[in-house]
């Protein structure tokens, strides 16, 4: 093993390495272009046995490595914001065909206005995709989830693609010092890419034709389903080896950090929830019981890990670094309706916070905390609240 | 055993759902007469990803990818980089799309995978609209032709604008080999597509298919309008390698009025109009045979670059 | 690969086709005309099998011309408008 001060964006390309990933189609935007400048390097040095395919936009990235994950070549991509969103077609083609892809996405707001700083509104839009979704706090984490979710993806019981996600900026362009596990281990971890059907001139297959509504296609789906539902369990699964062999695990779907017998808890994806740490840290240290529940994994999403956790804490504030327009920040809405079946739910704040890239500091998570606690014994004041937001009343 | 005009290999089966007579059942089986059964297909949104059957049958007897209406190049491009990661060498990348899919939304991805000189061949079957959709316009859809989205009418809005050239784009891609071809010659198609096969880099083969549905026309006359289409220059036969042309002549040019009067989708057009079509023909014509000439006489001696 | 289809739990791990059309899609009941050829006129040029959209027309195992597949021949009639010889007739399916 060997310690080096890497940003995000470089964890993901050594990741990618690792992972020994064969095929990588990538299109350069605004935070991601380091990943792909490195892997570059890697393919040209000979360092990295793989094929680098400079396509000449994301839809293509997407589509190259949908035909080269479909003839059987273990694919990487990277990408971010804009960029995911002209995807967003193919990472429906890539989960309908079954093709475990693994991709890193930064988080980054979308336009207008231009933005290139920290939001999750990009990789919340792809929910429905069937793409697995995870969120990193660390530069570690990012690296060590990628390998970990080839594995995942590629089991024969899943094959379904997946994302990491790093925060623009905050994860992507901040140097930390990362273990890189050694090549070995990593190869007796994830076997080689082997998928039960590829396009092979020797066994012909069509992949991907039409079905009609009497026939397969709503079947298909419903394959889909279970197969993101059985990765639930494959995912712990894969964590609990990866820890045997390194040492390091995440939480599973949801990393709880001083829930236990809290007051009132914080529900966050991303980097904000190293800030909220901290904060849980020092109102601990003055009798405030408070904690984090940082939503590691979108898809699947930890329904059961929430579940559970809404049995214990009486009030959850859901601090989303995005917004679903017309309806409230989509981790929130999402939480809400995991609690929904508990007799006793506890109350569910909504804070929208850190959009576009605007700095959540422990004061602002602080006075979320305090606001949770107050609720906790008057009652919810509001349901949503944009945190920190220039108001007339304040100015 | 007979002796055939064509390789005896059948890599389409029966009871695919083309319609009778159309052009690019024709275009498809002869393509993998000439390709064999080393071949993968990349197929996007058009007639032939419907043809092939509902799932799960396929008429379609090797390896097909089907995929989304624009990616057919880069979809491609991505098979060919898995094959070669996985050392293999012998197999023929095809890039299978309509005239919309590859000059209208798939045109990015073309271009792309073409400047990169990726190793695929590009068959662009041109019936000449969006049939499988129900005949509307396309920009290989050419002057003169009703479609659902040129209707015509009090406007008399039929299609106003000529022919996009895909050739001469990808000529201008300095793609090592394009050709145009069609149907209504099988032996000239079937080489086309095997020379295409023996070039390393991206190759570009754009072929006619004459489509009853949509051109109005008989199923029982698809070769002859095929052939009308080149016999009046309205579609130019010709090949261009490394930059250099090769146009086929035909022994005697018929007017344009004899290909279009074949077809219901012109019957619109009056004297004058189809004038003004045969003046455009003939002036694309002669521009062909120019950059024939120019060619043939300054051929470069790779204009590959390095 | 032969696979029965009865529910979800059939179905390969992705939209994979395994079957062929040919005998399974009986394209031939989409005929009003079925072509007919007089084996004394064919003059083995092979065209009618050259041209044929729906690999229908056979050749012969005695060498003696083309056969249809009527299962599939869809009757276009190309193989009649093309045939130099006149051999082939489009007659009126009953």
């Amino acid at each position: 093993m060997v310690k080096k001060l890497i940003n995000g964006n470089y964890a993901a390309s050594y990741a990618s390495k690792l992972a020994r990933a064969q095929v990588i189609a990538a299109y350069p935007i605004t935070p991601q272009t380091n990943v792909v400048e490195l892997i570059a390097d890697f393919v040209a040095s000979g360092e990295m046995k793989a094929k680098y395919i400079c396509v000449e936009s994301e839809h293509s990235a997407m589509a190259a490595c949908i035909a080269a994950s479909a003839t059987g070549a273990r694919t990487f991509t990277a990408t971010s914001s804009q960029g995911l969103l002209l995807m967003h077609e193919l990472l429906h083609w890539a989960s309908g065909a079954r093709l475990p892809i693994v991709m890193v996405n930064v988080n980054r707001a979308v336009g207008p206005p231009w933005s290139v700083w920290a939001d999750q509104t990009d990789s919340i839009s792809q929910r429905d995709t069937g793409w697995m979704q995870f969120y990193s706090e660390s530069t570690q984490e990012l690296l060590d989830t990628v390998i970990m979710l080839y594995k995942v993806a590629e089991s024969p019981d899943i094959l379904l693609p997946g994302f990491v996600t790093e925060d623009a900026f905050y994860l992507s362009h901040t140097y930390e010092p990362v273990d890189i596990p050694e090549q070995a281990m990593v190869d007796s971890f994830l076997p080689p890419f082997d998928p039960p059907f590829k396009l092979d001139v020797d066994r012909p297959h069509g992949l991907g034709s039409l079905s009609m509504p009497h026939q397969w296609y709503m079947e298909m789906r419903y394959n889909i389903a279970e197969a993101m539902d059985l990765s639930r369990r494959r995912i712990l699964e894969v964590e609990r080896e990866w820890r045997e062999l390194t040492g390091r695990s995440y939480g599973g779907l949801l990393d709880e950090y001083g829930t236990d017998g809290a007051d009132a808890i914080i529900a966050c994806a991303g980097t904000a929830a190293s800030t909220a740490r901290e904060v849980v840290d020092d109102m601990r240290k003055v009798g405030k019981r408070v904690g984090l529940a940082r939503i590691r994994c979108l898809r699947p999403f930890p329904t059961e890990e929430l579940r559970a956790l809404g049995r214990r804490v009486p009030v959850i504030g859901v601090m989303d670094r995005c917004y679903t327009f017309g309806d409230g920040g989509p981790l929130f809405t999402e939480i809400k309706s995991a609690l929904y079946q508990l007799r006793d739910r506890p109350l569910v704040k909504n804070f929208v916070a850190g959009v576009g890239g605007r700095d959540i500091t422990m004061k602002t998570i602080e006075k979320m905390f305090e606001n949770l606690l107050r609720i906790g014994s008057s009652g919810l004041d509001r349901e949503k609240e944009w945190v920190d937001l220039k108001r007339p009343e304040v100015v | 055993m007979a002796k055939l005009p064509l390789p005896a290999e059948e890599n389409l089966s029966p009871g695919h759902m083309g319609c009778p007579g159309c052009g690019a059942c024709i275009a498809m089986r002869l393509a993998l007469k000439a390709l064999g059964k080393r071949t993968i297909l990349a197929i996007p949104a058009c007639c032939w990803a419907v043809m092939p059957g509902v799932y799960p049958y396929n008429s379609i007897d090797v390896p097909v990818l089907f995929t989304a209406f624009e990616t057919a190049a880069a979809s491609a491009s991505g098979i060919r980089a898995a094959l070669d990661v996985r050392g293999i060498k012998d197999v023929n990348v095809v890039a299978w799309a309509g005239d919309g899919g590859t000059l209208d939304i798939g045109i990015q991805a073309l271009s792309g995978a073409v400047e990169r000189r990726d190793d695929i061949i590009y068959v662009c079957y041109d019936n000449e609209a969006y049939m499988n959709t129900g005949i509307q316009r396309s920009s290989s859809t050419p002057i003169g032709a009703w479609t659902t989205t040129t209707p015509g009418g009090s406007t008399g809005n039929w299609k106003r604008e000529p022919k996009k050239s895909g050739v001469e784009i990808m000529v201008a891609h300095r793609i090592p080999y394009a050709a145009t071809a069609c149907v209504s010659y099988p032996e000239d198609f079937v080489r086309k597509l095997q020379k295409a096969a023996s070039i390393r880099g991206p190759k570009y083969i754009q072929v006619l298919c004459p489509c009853p549905p949509g051109w109005k026309s008989d199923p029982e006359k698809t070769i002859t309008i095929g052939r009308l289409a080149v016999e009046s220059c309205m579609w130019p036969m010709y090949e261009v390698e490394n930059g250099v042309y090769t146009v086929r002549k035909p022994a005697k040019r018929k007017p344009v009025s004899e290909y279009l009067m074949m077809q219901g989708r012109f019957r619109h057009l009056k004297e004058e109009d189809i004038e003004m079509i045969q003046k455009l023909v003939d002036e694309e014509w002669e521009l062909l045979l120019k950059k024939e000439e120019m060619s043939q006489r300054e051929k470069p001696a790779d204009s590959r670059g390095p | 690969m032969r696979r029965e289809l009865r529910s979800y739990k059939d179905l390969p791990p992705g939209p994979i086709t395994f079957e062929t059309t040919r005998g399974f899609f009986k394209t031939g009941s989409w005929r009003t005309f079925r072509p007919v050829v007089e084996l004394a006129k064919c003059k083995k040029c092979w065209i009618c099998w050259k041209f044929c959209p729906d690999v229908s027309v056979r050749i012969r195992e005695d060498g003696k011309g083309v056969e249809f597949d009527y299962d599939h021949c869809k009757g276009c009639g190309i193989c009649a408008n093309e045939c130099p010889a006149g051999a082939i007739q489009m007659v009126p399916e009953e």
